[in-house]
């Protein structure tokens, strides 16, 4: 029983449904996009894996451990990790200490306060790798901020990655970045370790064909299909509601 | 460019010299102490401030907690260093233990409600906090003095070898090695995993949930450490003056205290200590010119600060450099 396993997942705001019924299998080394037009519920979907949001009811498993009996934080230590649809990084430092935070987070010594926090010699050598295999070794003491927003996507994807997680959703990886520098991102992606669940929600189709083995489509919060691309890509239903076929009528 | 290899940035270091700025410390306490001997319990005064708004810096100016109740943690921490010297013993060390864990105490247990608001509700809350300490301490006549003040703290010498001079000499000597001491814990702090994760609060306590940061009980620590630090502050002024009146509570400490931190620079230890020396000294001189218009003076400090040099007067020398230098 391993990988992240969701069952029946319901989720709702008021009167307004967006999460419906969802199941979900995510084993190591899948590559599973989520796709739906605005408002579909993907982003409450990522939220409800993380423990943001409370699901209304529903079971998630991470490897046959519950989750939901987890706060955000404890998901993170168990194996869950995400970024976040509008880049969230700590803007006012640098790019070295951003990733020297999730480290010491992960390594369990964030309360240590006698010894300097670059004083871990391996533990630098692994942010110095992280930081030549996505290619900021040059920025690494700049502030985030002064950074360009493809890049500052790529310090939150190495971020998160220095978690080492065993499921990581990306939300919108490439929403935002100037089309110039979204090569960086599908390189990223693709350089991902294979063994690793990942859950990319993206609207770029050229991006979600590329690096997909298997898409799930959905709107209003319930899944209206699911498929490799192939099937997706065939799908008139989906080409009717989601990709713009419309007029095909 | 990519060649030059950067040193990293230590909080707390001057021009990257290390031990600079704790030597410039030391020569201006030195200096003060020759030059102004009439002056010590002035000087004194000075040297507690800095260690409270130092405590501040730790709070707010590296965890980002909205504060205006610092004050609470200061007045605890004077009142059981001061009913500790009158009933148990004068000696001032374990006075000071007292005076800690007393703010540490309160700011934990008040920490786990607080820190689990934000904004502007954690601003009234914290003032709250330091209201009701002031109620209790009014209402609690037999043991505080009330209004009168808590009288009789007798201290014996510090260590048991010096002795409190009416000059105020021990004191100043005294209270400036605790605040040095705790300084340069403090550095130690910032520049440590513990300082970075509480600039990531500060910075994004969203990121900081996503990385597996325990930020509430994270924040709980941040207000404890700050509160423990605070008390220490409070217990010198209960020692060193050997009274406590209920002003150790009064909400115009905790928000000077604020303003010597928004003057000298927030997230910077030295700028605890620029912002206290400028605001006490400025105080000092202008109310004795002035007694009804200094707070105007102080007004416009703020005001030129605010604008033209938003990270506080600490920043001011990277600020002209980079003027000089023609805004690279
Ligand atoms: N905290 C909230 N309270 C109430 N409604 C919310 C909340 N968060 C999201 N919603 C609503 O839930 C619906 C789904 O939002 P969600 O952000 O999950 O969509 P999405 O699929 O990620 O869309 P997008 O592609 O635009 O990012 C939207 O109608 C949104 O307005
Ligand atoms: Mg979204």
């Amino acid at each position: 029983m391993s990988g992240l396993k969701v069952r029946g997942l319901e989720k709702s705001f008021g009167g307004l449904t967006v999460a419906q019924d969802i199941h979900l299998d995510l084993p190591p080394g899948s590559r599973t996009a989520l796709i739906g037009p605005n408002g579909a519920g993907k982003t409450t979907f990522s939220n409800l894996i993380t423990g943001i949001l409370t699901p209304g009811a529903g079971e998630i498993t991470l490897d046959g451990q519950d989750l939901r009996a987890l706060n955000e934080s404890q998901r993170v230590k168990a194996g869950v990790a995400k970024t976040f649809q509008i880049t969230t990084l700590f803007r006012d430092l640098t790019v070295r200490q951003n990733l020297r935070l999730a480290q010491q987070e992960r390594d369990g010594r964030g309360r240590a306060w006698f010894r300097r926090a670059d004083s871990w010699a391996e533990a630098e050598d692994e942010i110095d790798a992280q930081l030549a295999a996505f290619r900021l070794k040059d920025m690494s003491d700049k502030r985030v901020d002064d950074l360009a927003y493809g890049q500052q996507r790529l310090v939150e994807m190495a971020m998160t990655l220095m978690l080492k997680p065993r499921v990581l959703i990306l939300d919108e990886p490439a929403a935002g970045v100037p089309s110039s520098d979204s090569h960086l991102i599908t390189d990223a992606i693709e350089a991902l370790p294979e063994d690793l669940a990942v859950l990319i929600i993206e609207h770029d189709m050229k991006l979600v064909f590329r690096v997909a083995r298997s898409i799930i489509v959905l709107v209003n919060g319930a899944i209206l299909t699911q498929g490799t691309p192939d099937d997706i890509a065939a799908n008139q239903q989906v080409r009717d509601l989601y990709l713009g076929g419309r007029h095909h009528g | 460019m990519t060649d030059t290899t950067i040193t990293p940035k230590r909080t707390g270091r001057i021009a990257g010299i290390p031990f600079l700025g704790e030597a410039i410390l030391i020569a201006l306490v030195l200096a003060a102490y020759f030059l102004f001997p009439y002056n010590l319990a002035f000087l004194t005064r000075i040297l507690i401030m800095v260690l409270l708004v130092l405590s501040l810096d730790l709070v707010l100016g590296f965890a980002g907690i909205a504060t205006l109740g610092q004050a609470a943690m200061y007045g605890t921490g004077a009142y059981a260093a001061g009913l500790f010297a009158v009933h148990v013993t004068g000696a001032p060390l374990p006075g000071l233990v007292v005076g800690a864990l007393a703010g540490a105490v309160l700011a934990f247990i008040s920490g786990l409600v607080l820190m689990r608001a934000r904004g502007l509700t954690l601003i009234m809350l914290t003032i709250a906090v330091a209201s009701i300490c002031h109620e209790i301490a009014n209402k609690a006549r037999d043991v505080t003095g009330g209004a009168d003040g808590l009288r009789g703290i007798r201290m014996e010498p510090v260590l048991g070898l010096f002795e409190f001079d009416f000059i105020g000499k021990t004191a100043y000597w005294y209270v400036f090695v605790v605040v040095f001491v705790v300084f340069l814990l403090l550095k130690r702090l910032a520049n440590a995993p513990l300082g970075l994760s509480l600039k990531g609060l500060h910075e994004s306590p969203e990121r900081m949930a996503a990385i597996g940061a325990p930020v509430y009980r994270r924040l709980v620590l941040a207000y404890t450490l700050g509160g423990g630090i605070a008390g220490v502050a409070g217990a010198l002024a209960a020692q060193v003056t050997q009274l406590v009146s209920l002003e150790v509570y009064s909400f115009n400490l905790s928000a000077e205290a604020l303003i010597m931190l928004i003057l000298g620079g927030t997230g910077r230890l030295y700028g605890a200590i620029i912002g206290t020396v400028i605001f006490m000294t400025v105080h000092h001189v202008a109310a004795a010119a002035d007694p009804f218009n200094w707070l105007f003076l102080i007004g416009l400090m703020v005001l030129g600060v605010v604008f033209f040099l938003p990270k506080g007067l600490a920043h001011l020398p990277t600020a002209l450099t980079r003027l000089v230098r023609g805004r690279t």
